[in-house]
């Protein structure tokens, strides 16, 4: 009766903790592909916040981040850091050159016109890479340590890459707000997204903040190909285009133009999808996603950090 | 100091500015002034550069302004205070003002117009920190000025500042538009106001249909005939 009794409750002490590992292994999960869509969705709020226009083009970015990562990394044997950095400048450059070549010539065209640019740039990126590097997945070499903890001394255990997407993708967030909110170009960029008429009138040079918020969407896209590339290990032409996908559904929750809704939106969809799978529904992940979009937008149509300010007249 | 010659602008097909000859001189308060779409803020956009002419010339200081872009323009002393206010709503007044500066590097010099600025239009100080959106009507104005004067302007181009105010806050701005020239800065103001306008003014120029109709002093266009039926309510 006694040792029944201390039977049961060891069952359940360890029913408990089973669920509570599950749970925060899962949490973890979410929060590594959360930071991916949010950095994804960084790029494509910032755009739409100063020239209105959907990139779509900027999931390929993030595809050729991933690859140029795997260049460094498996031809010149380069190490993480540096090949993340390596990237993002290339990005970025590449960003500020696919502006300047297909999006400023329509730039005052009507709004369809730009949005047919963007999907014909995003399918050259796509058919471009696969001539150059063929259809095939990529493996990416190990770059971080195979290395797993467990958490609190329970069976939960931590990737520790999971720990290299969190700590980038912060370091990546607070260096983009210092950047927003501290430098003149941080100001020239939100007051363009704000008035661009008022903006040109204090003297802010359209084209250098149009160029400064693709390199940094770009940059961003850029690292995440690449913290993405060594997470999961493969890579192909068309893997932005999911990605890129869910992270404009990512922006559009947070509310599209506003930065700190990108992030919100990428962490919220991100973990949704993640405890969606978790609880035995991975095949639907992809549906709830959108699903809670619409549900989203029929609550709130300016997306969750959405709002509307009345003008003074 | 600014001078028009034949100016024409077009949006699409509609001709906005047909021939616009227009002079201002250092140190004067010129008025345009006129009814809805008579084109009063396409030429103030046209200056400044945001909208291009099609044909005619624009000399500031004798120097062609054609081939600036709108951002270079301020750099050369034309600042423009839009039809609307236009502040940035979601920055704090103080951010606006700091956008003002925004072509200038000279930080001790910037710190003492932002002072001059506060003793200009105390209210702004008094909300400093609040989003620019959440101000009224006269003290979005104010902070449109400001912000204005910040980038240290040689020409001021004033879009209907007496817009939506109420008669009081109106002669308190019409107050300080005077002031500020008396401080040297010439000014170029648009209004729909025509009574206040011509009272502040040294000239003043009535467009009509994209056409300059009749030029003159403001005094003698207050007094004439065919101005006070159309313009000035009889």
């Amino acid at each position: 009766m006694h040792l029944g009794k201390l039977f049961l409750n060891a069952s359940l002490n360890f029913d408990w903790g089973d669920k509570m590992e599950q749970l925060i292994q899962q949490f973890v999960n979410g929060v590594s592909l959360g930071s991916i869509y949010a950095l994804i969705a960084l790029g494509y709020t910032m755009v739409y916040g100063i020239i209105k226009l959907i990139n779509f083009a900027h999931g390929d970015i993030y595809m050729i981040g991933a690859y140029i990562g795997f260049a460094l990394t498996t031809f010149l044997h380069v190490g993480f850091f540096p090949a993340l950095i390596i990237s993002m400048l290339l990005c970025a450059l590449l960003g500020v050159l696919i502006e300047k070549v297909a999006y400023k010539p329509v730039r005052n065209s009507t709004r369809i016109a730009a949005l047919i640019t963007a999907i014909s740039v995003s399918l050259f990126l796509e058919y471009g890479m696969m001539y150059f590097v063929k259809a095939e997945t990529r493996t990416f070499p190990e770059l971080l340590p195979n290395k797993q903890i467990s958490i609190l001394n329970t069976n939960a255990v931590l990737d520790i890459k999971n720990l290299y997407i969190i700590f980038v993708t912060i370091s990546l967030m607070l260096i983009l707000q210092y950047i927003i909110y501290k430098t003149k170009v941080g100001k020239s960029m939100r007051a363009v997204s704000l008035d661009r008429d008022a903006a040109q009138l204090m003297g802010i040079d359209m084209n250098k903040t149009i160029s400064y918020t693709f390199a940094i969407g770009s940059a961003l896209a850029g690292a995440a190909g690449v913290l993405v590339g060594t997470y999961y290990n493969s890579i192909n032409p068309l893997m932005g285009v999911v990605p890129g996908l869910k992270a404009f559904v990512a922006a559009v929750i947070g509310g599209i133009g506003i930065i700190p809704g990108a992030v919100l939106g990428g962490f919220f969809l991100g973990m949704t999808e993640t405890m969606v799978s978790a609880f035995g529904g991975s095949l639907y992940k992809d549906a709830v996603a959108f699903a809670v979009l619409i549900l989203v937008l029929l609550a709130k149509p300016n997306g969750l950090l959405g709002r509307n300010i009345k003008e003074k007249v | 100091m600014l001078e028009l010659q034949n100016l024409n602008v077009y949006y699409g097909a509609i001709h906005a500015l047909r021939n616009v000859n227009l002079k201002i001189n250092q140190g004067e308060i010129v008025t345009l002034i006129g009814a809805n779409g008579a084109g009063k803020t396409t030429t103030l956009r046209t200056i400044s550069g945001i909208e291009k002419a099609k044909t005619g010339k624009i000399l500031y200081n004798g120097q062609g302004l054609d081939s600036y872009s709108a951002s270079h323009i301020v750099k050369l002393g034309i600042s423009h205070v839009p039809e609307g206010r236009r502040v940035f709503s979601t920055m704090s007044v103080f951010e606006n003002l700091e956008m003002g500066a925004f072509t200038r590097n000279d930080k001790s010099q910037i710190k003492k117009d932002l002072e001059n600025v506060f003793s200009l239009f105390p209210r702004l100080l008094e909300r400093k920190d609040q989003y620019a959106g959440t101000l009224s009507g006269g003290e979005q104005q104010m902070l449109a000025i400001g912000r204005a004067l910040l980038s240290r302007p040689k020409l001021l181009l004033l879009d209907e500042p007496s817009m939506g105010l109420a008669p009081i806050i109106v002669k308190e701005i019409f107050a300080i538009i005077k002031d500020i020239n008396k401080n040297g800065t010439t000014i170029l103001l648009v209004e729909q106001n025509a009574n206040m306008a011509l009272q502040c003014a040294n000239r003043a120029y009535i467009i009509k249909n994209g056409e300059i109709d009749i030029e003159g002093d403001a005094k003698d266009l207050m007094n004439d005939e065919n101005v006070k039926n159309a313009y000035l309510g009889g």
